[in-house]
């Protein structure tokens, strides 16, 4: 019983995350244009679930790699640039045989992995404040992106078939991109968040200081957490790329990337103040941010209220966190 | 006690910081079995010595020995590597982790590259069992537990490490008595497996009770190393004073009258664990200082005083008329008219990059302003009158106040509270770490400042500086005042005595 309650605080934002999800989602689903005409076939619901989650898997992913640094008490501006870079990038290089087609999606992840080093190296060795150093190089990432495709388009060869299989429904059911992010979660993220390393980036993130008089690898965490950022944040674009069949470096998205990375994070119970949270919460973050968006449309909701709606529900969300300042006794404490 | 058993060596190693000398040419000799205690007052030296024992800052000279080979090291895990445990008095763990987690923190099992959890656990309960400490749950997290369970999951930490030289800094500090006793029965058996331990406290009984050999360290230099109990605890207090008097102080006036009205009281003021109620009074013209030894509350006394803390109980009189002072703008309200020089001028009392100027009128804005906006001639003559006052020495105010020398710094915290004319005058250790010259004339404004009517509680922990600059001294220890010393019985080996809550303290005080 108290093994359980120790489980269930260190869940708890994970298991709020989930839940505001669930609630939204069967709102959602339950009032769908597609549903309500038609009643509950696997066809009609399985193709309203796949359409979300195409959508969703892309912030949940960006989301994942915002999670890894803010876990370290960072915070990574640039995660949008990446994202569109790697679209970028991947509408030229993921072409052809499907060796050149492997050879591709190891370049753009690749890339991912440079990108993330970069940010890692000012903020380690450079000792710059993340915030600072993300803005000024997704700037670079995006210049670049911008010079990869100043305007949208395409290649002939792109890989279609591998953007179909991984956009479409495994045994006609379940959502191939729900499917992928589930084995990112088993393969990439559980192993990590168990190994000695990813112990050390929440150490980093919770007391730096304690972290290295407790001799841990404090800067190999940190350089890692930003890799594997910068690792996520292509996948993302991968995705995109996937979806839509071509690069475009839109700094629109870029930014709407980066901004909802930052409150799927925070919806899913990750603390910006580091050492707190989880990926899989980050991930339902995501989708429920995501289902704020897909409710109005149900409902008919003219689309210009949607900023304000998920600001709005982002604000309780956050809300929420802070109660804990109530307690604080020392008021010098609320400034530290 | 033949030197075949020597553990560690030390020799010659100093350290500066900046100007600062913290050691010079310090030695320590600790033998394997056998519990080593480090005395001597705040500042002596101990803190850095051991931080350069283990790893956390390098020695500017100076070699060290271990088992007959030199060893140096970069960073503490090189120290742990080595042996090397130090158990710090600012606790090593991470807050978000938990205890099993914290405690096999450096080196956790492992399985196909992810830590193995349930071997982990094992670890963690028996590292746990050895420091008596089964109570705690490993799976808690760290924050969660109250402060003395920490400290025992650091040691337990450190047990685990199993450690060759552990250090203790002030280890039992945090401790409750029953655990204080499961933690001395654990080192005893670590000393009889034949580890080396260095044991800093500033309780002497504790010293009396486990210690085999004792170093004691004054001004950054050990001045004598003993067997235990070879002397008396008046002997060790003369040895860690020292003698070096410096007549910079500005003589005293008679004590005030008890019939004076006090501006300040405080009834039974408690803030638990670190306030357990503490009264006190001030009158007008008096300064009152605040003795003791480093983190017995004097911090948190100051802080409740002016509004800080939530959650206060007791009662605070100011003018014989009970008032409640929920913030420092409250404080410093006009019936009021508090001022806190606060402890760390960088952080709490100054905008370093802003320019002198600015940061001296912050505090008193508001008596320049007219309808909200602020009369720059009024404001410009006020800075002036200030700088000269306290001859504050800098290009002109526009400067930025980073660029000036701490204690030129420390003028403007002063300064910038002054302008407000305050009636009562709280200040934290406000001549730590600034140089002779300017004490003396900071100690004269005090008492003009007293002679003009203000009332003011100085904390210091430097013993010179209570006796010399106050009228009656207050010593805290355990969030509590000990003694009240005045006149004659104002001397060092009372407040030290008082300090340490030695038995005889009174005595001590008296034969002076």
């Amino acid at each position: 019983m108290k093994e359980f309650r120790f489980w269930f605080s260190e869940q708890r934002g994970t298991l709020l995350a989930l839940g505001i999800f669930l609630a939204m989602f069967a709102v959602y689903l339950t009032n769908h244009p597609a549903i309500v005409n038609n009643g509950y076939t696997v066809q009609g619901v399985g193709n309203v679930v796949q359409t979300a989650a195409n959508k969703g898997v892309l912030l949940a992913l960006v989301a994942m790699a915002q999670t890894f640094v803010v876990l370290t008490a960072g915070i990574d501006l640039s995660v949008g640039a990446i994202f569109i870079l790697a679209n970028c990038l991947a509408s030229y290089i993921v072409v052809g045989s499907p060796l050149t087609v492997t050879a591709g999606v190891i370049g753009v992840l690749l890339t991912g992995a440079l990108c993330g080093a970069v940010n890692a190296a000012i903020v380690i060795f450079g000792r710059l404040q993340p915030i600072v150093a993300t803005i000024a190089s997704g700037a670079v990432f995006f210049g670049i992106a911008l010079w990869l495709r100043p305007f949208p388009g395409s290649s002939p060869e792109f890989a279609s078939g591998l953007a179909s299989a991984l956009t479409g429904k495994l045994f006609g059911l379940i959502p191939t991109s729900l499917v992928f992010l589930a084995a990112v979660v088993l393969l990439v993220w559980i192993p990590f968040r168990r190994s000695v390393l990813g112990r050390a980036v929440y150490a980093a993130g919770s007391s730096e200081v304690a972290a290295y008089m407790s001799g841990m690898p404090v800067r190999r965490a940190k350089f890692a957490a930003y890799v594997l950022s910068g690792v996520f944040a292509a996948t993302a674009g991968l995705f995109l790329t996937f979806f839509t069949y071509s690069g475009e470096a839109s700094a629109a998205n870029g930014n709407t990337y980066t901004l909802y990375s930052i409150a799927a994070v925070v919806l899913g119970g990750v603390s910006l103040f580091g050492g707190r949270g989880s990926a899989i919460g980050a991930i339902f973050g995501a989708l429920a941010f995501r289902a704020i968006g897909d409710l109005l449309f149900v409902f008919e909701v003219d689309p210009l209220w949607q900023p304000l709606f998920q600001g709005i529900v982002l604000l309780i969300a956050v809300s929420i966190g802070s109660a804990r300042l109530f307690r604080v006794r020392n008021r010098l404490e609320l400034f530290g | 006690m033949d030197s075949s058993d020597v553990l560690f060596r030390m020799e010659g190693i100093s350290k500066r910081y900046g100007g600062v000398r913290a050691l010079e040419k310090a030695e320590l000799t600790i033998r394997a079995g056998r519990v080593h205690a480090l005395l001597g007052e705040n500042g002596a030296g101990k803190s850095t010595l051991i931080k350069i024992m283990s790893g956390v800052v390098a020695p500017d000279e100076g070699r060290m020995v271990l088992d007959g080979r030199e060893v140096t090291f970069a960073n503490p895990a090189a120290a742990t590597d080595a042996g090397i445990v130090c158990i710090f008095q600012e606790l090593s763990l991470i807050p978000d982790l938990s205890v099993a987690d914290n405690i096999i923190v450096a080196n956790p099992p492992t399985r196909f590259g992810m830590i193995d959890r349930k071997a982990q656990r094992r670890l963690a309960e028996e590292a746990l069992a050895r420091a008596g400490a089964e109570d705690i749950h490993p799976s808690a997290l760290v924050k969660d537990l109250p402060l003395s369970r920490r400290q025992m999951v650091e040691i337990a930490k450190a047990l685990a490490r199993k450690p060759r030289l552990l250090i203790l800094d002030e280890a039992t500090s945090a401790l409750t008595a029953s655990d204080v006793e499961k933690v001395f029965r654990v080192l005893k058996r670590l000393r009889e497996e034949g580890i080396a331990l260095l044991y800093i406290s500033h309780r002497m009984h504790e010293i009396a009770e486990l210690a085999d050999d004792c170093t004691v360290f004054r001004n950054g230099r050990n001045v004598a190393s003993y067997e235990a109990g070879t002397k008396t605890d008046e002997q060790v207090v003369e040895l860690m004073i020292g003698r070096e008097y410096r007549n910079v102080f500005p003589p005293k006036p008679p004590l005030q009258p008890p019939t004076v009205q006090p501006v300040l009281e405080a009834h039974n003021l408690s803030w638990p664990p670190r306030l357990n109620g503490v009264s006190l009074t001030v009158r007008p013209g008096e300064i009152v200082g605040l003795g003791g030894l480093d983190g017995q509350g004097q911090r948190e006394l100051l802080l409740a005083l002016f509004g800080v803390l939530r959650g206060v109980g007791g009662e605070v009189l100011v003018d014989g008329k009970s008032t409640s002072i929920n913030s420092p703008r409250a404080a410093k309200a006009e019936g009021i008219g508090m001022a806190l020089i606060p402890e760390d001028r960088k952080t709490e009392g100054l905008m370093l990059p802003m320019p002198v100027r600015d940061n001296l009128s912050f505090a008193a804005m508001t008596r320049f302003a007219r309808g909200g906006v602020i009369d720059g001639t009024a404001e410009r003559r006020a800075i002036d009158e200030m700088v000269k006052l306290l001859a504050i020495k800098t290009d002109g105010i526009a400067v930025p106040v980073g660029s000036l020398s701490g204690g030129n710094q420390q003028k403007v915290v002063i300064a910038k509270w002054l302008m407000r004319k305050p009636r009562i005058i709280l200040l934290n250790d406000p001549t730590r770490g600034i140089d002779v010259g300017t004490k003396q004339e900071i100690y004269a404004l005090l008492r003009r400042l007293a002679d003009e009517g203000a009332a003011i509680l100085l904390y210091s922990t430097d013993y010179d500086e209570l006796i010399g600059c106050c009228d009656r001294v207050l010593v805290m220890y355990d969030g509590a005042v000990r003694a009240e010393l005045s006149g004659d019985g104002l001397n060092e080996r009372a407040l030290i005595a008082n300090a340490l809550n030695l038995g005889e303290g009174a005595r001590l005080g008296a034969s002076a």
